[in-house]
């Protein structure tokens, strides 16, 4: 399968009052067409920063080194108005809070056709509408709510919009970063069911940055795991799940509720500060396997075997 | 008519003075209003001052400094020109200079903000500095300032009192473009490839723009008085118009005798300002949801 986006090498570091903070360090990842891809990780462990980071979109004090491909294109290095080109058009993304993520004082018609003439500017308002009506429907949402402005809509219907915003293109890779997080069950649900058939139907590579490791395990062909700006352990979602081998990953595994007996594990200990440089394993504090190499060497990347995936440990 | 009205109801501009309408009952609805009439009165006289003045407003029409009385309304100043019809007359100046200073700073202050707020950085920074610097001067001595450099006329004294309101847009909106920037659907628009000017255009400025009418109306009601504080120096215009401050300046030694040739002028200076300010506060009760609530 061809590969359609790959980091090699990807730094992001955001210049602080505090120092430099890394908050993706040296991330290796590679996306085929077709693949969904879950990306995992407590909060602050760099997952939006690097949703972010490949649509370059980050804040003006993050600095990225290495290198970002997409198709045959180096994001990276491309001029300014190229990227601008490629967001929404070939990479679109969604968010976490459908509530906030339309103009108060625009119509959702006047969404579309904005986001239309953003990448083509002659579109008249006509074929911009009738473009709008045909997502729309693929989102399930009936053409009168088009001059409607966004309060008058729920957090789902509005959730619907931004992913039909995010589908006006064809984008061939769909970043959601916790599309579901601000929703209830009810909804959450019915929007998955929506994700999945949309990525059939349109056939898109999907990036999912989520917390929810059940969603992961559902919707997720990969999975990669990641620990304070790295990705500690990737492979193929049912290995990962049944076979776990990073230590942080067999962790994270455990701290899912268990409903018989109502336990709660929890990985003792916090994240690792960000500032500054990092000698070793940045997991090594938390974990229950360490042993004195990963005080002080970085660990190595393994392969985890036939499922084509890495794992960052001593251990292996 | 009935398709107009169905129009009008939908049209952006149909909504807003419906709006208007719905939202200006209540105290703040009698303040504008009362407010709005006292203007349109003022600037009625002034237009049909050719019409209603009874006398030439230059030229000596009875014995100087008669009282008010019989055919002259206000009485004659101290050269036997009749008052009442140079107040008439003398409202076209500063109204003109007014609606022209206040658009001149809007012009420049609002797209400075815009830009300061929304791209930050060094820009920001000198902007503010230049911005600020001109604030801390005292608005006045600034305009006299800038009038003596720049010489007489209605259009030079309009920019020397532009400048001067000028760094009231660019905080009021610098400031809130600054917040409005962070909410997530411009995030959102940028997410989506949106040019940033456009993002600027229909994402940050029309969220930003409620601020634009208030300001405005409270930069009139203050430029009211600086048109006057220069004309009553003498500063500003070509000898032989007619003007509110110019008239109380040639006339407010004799007030102790002649009051009514300082008084009246006076009283249309304060007429202005007091419903310019009606207006500006009562639009930002309504303008301003959060401020209503408070006071209700």
């Amino acid at each position: 399968m061809a590969i359609l986006l790959e980091t090699k090498g990807l730094n992001v570091i955001f210049r602080t009052q505090n120092g430099d903070l890394h908050a993706v360090r040296d991330l290796d990842l590679s996306l085929p067409e077709g693949v969904t891809l879950g990306l995992v990780g407590e909060s602050g462990c760099g997952k939006s920063t690097l949703g972010r980071a490949i649509l370059r979109i980050l804040q003006e004090n993050a600095t990225m080194t290495g290198s970002i491909r997409f198709g045959a294109m180096d994001l990276l290095a491309l001029p300014r108005e190229e990227t601008r080109q490629i967001r929404g058009r070939n990479i679109a993304m969604i968010f976490q809070d459908p509530m906030t993520r339309l103009n108060p004082l625009m119509r959702i018609r006047d969404h579309f056709i904005e986001t239309i003439r953003a990448h083509e500017a002659d579109t008249t308002k006509e074929a911009a509408l009738k473009r709008a009506e045909k997502v729309l429907a693929d989102v399930r949402v009936p053409p009168d709510r088009m001059r409607m402005y966004p309060h008058e809509l729920s957090g789902g219907m509005r959730q619907r919009i931004m992913i039909a915003l995010a589908l006006l293109f064809n984008p061939t890779l769909l970043i959601a970063d916790e599309p579901t997080t601000a929703l209830d069950v009810i909804v959450e649900s019915q929007i998955l069911e929506l994700l999945r058939s949309i990525m059939k139907d349109y056939n898109m590579s999907v990036l999912l940055i989520t917390h929810n490791l059940g969603l992961v395990a559902e919707f997720a062909d990969r999975v990669a795991v990641m620990y304070a700006g790295r990705i500690v352990e990737e492979g193929e979602t049912h290995r990962l799940f049944r076979n776990p081998m990073h230590p942080y990953t067999q962790g994270l595994l455990k701290s899912v509720i268990d409903l018989e007996t109502a336990d709660l594990y929890s990985i003792p200990g916090y994240p690792p500060s960000l500032l500054g440089p990092s000698v070793g394993c940045p997991y090594y504090p938390r974990c229950e396997k360490r042993m004195d190499i990963c005080k002080t060497v970085d660990p190595p990347l393994r392969p985890t075997g036939d499922d084509g995936g890495t794992v960052l440990c001593h251990l292996y | 008519m009935a398709t107009w009205l169905e129009r009008g109801r939908r049209s952006l501009v149909g909504r807003l003075i419906a709006g208007f309408f719905r939202e200006s009952r209540g105290t703040p609805g009698a303040i504008i209003w009362i407010g709005i009439t006292i203007v349109l009165i003022i600037v009625e006289l002034s237009v049909l001052a050719p019409f209603l003045a009874p006398f030439d407003p230059n030229t000596k029409v009875a014995t100087p400094e008669t009282a008010p009385g019989g055919p002259f309304l206000m009485g004659t100043d101290r050269s036997g020109q009749d008052v009442f019809s140079r107040i008439l007359w003398g409202g076209r100046v500063p109204l003109q200079i007014i609606a022209l200073a206040t658009m001149m700073s809007l012009v420049v202050g609002l797209p400075l903000g815009l830009l300061s707020g929304f791209l930050g950085g060094r820009l920001d920074r000198v902007l503010v500095l230049v911005m600020d610097s001109i604030y801390a001067f005292p608005g006045l001595l600034l305009a006299i300032a800038i009038a003596a450099v720049i010489g007489r006329g209605i259009l030079n004294i309009s920019a020397a009192i532009a400048v001067v309101y000028i760094p009231t847009y660019f905080r009021v909106i610098r400031n809130h473009v600054s917040s409005v920037k962070s909410e997530l659907y411009v995030d959102a628009a940028v997410a989506l490839g949106m040019p940033k000017w456009r993002v600027i255009g229909k994402y940050v400025l029309p969220n930003v723009a409620q601020n634009v009418p208030v300001i405005f109306s409270i930069n009139a009601a203050d430029a009211v008085l600086t048109e006057a504080a220069l004309t009553f120096l003498g500063l500003g215009l070509p000898v032989g118009i007619p003007d509110w401050g110019f008239d109380i300046s040639l006339n407010w030694q004799r007030f102790d005798v002649i009051w009514w040739a300082t008084f009246y002028p006076g009283l249309f200076i304060l007429l202005l300002t007091t419903a310019l300010t009606f207006v500006g506060e009562g639009l930002n009760d309504i303008l301003n949801p959060l401020l209503r609530k408070a006071r209700t």
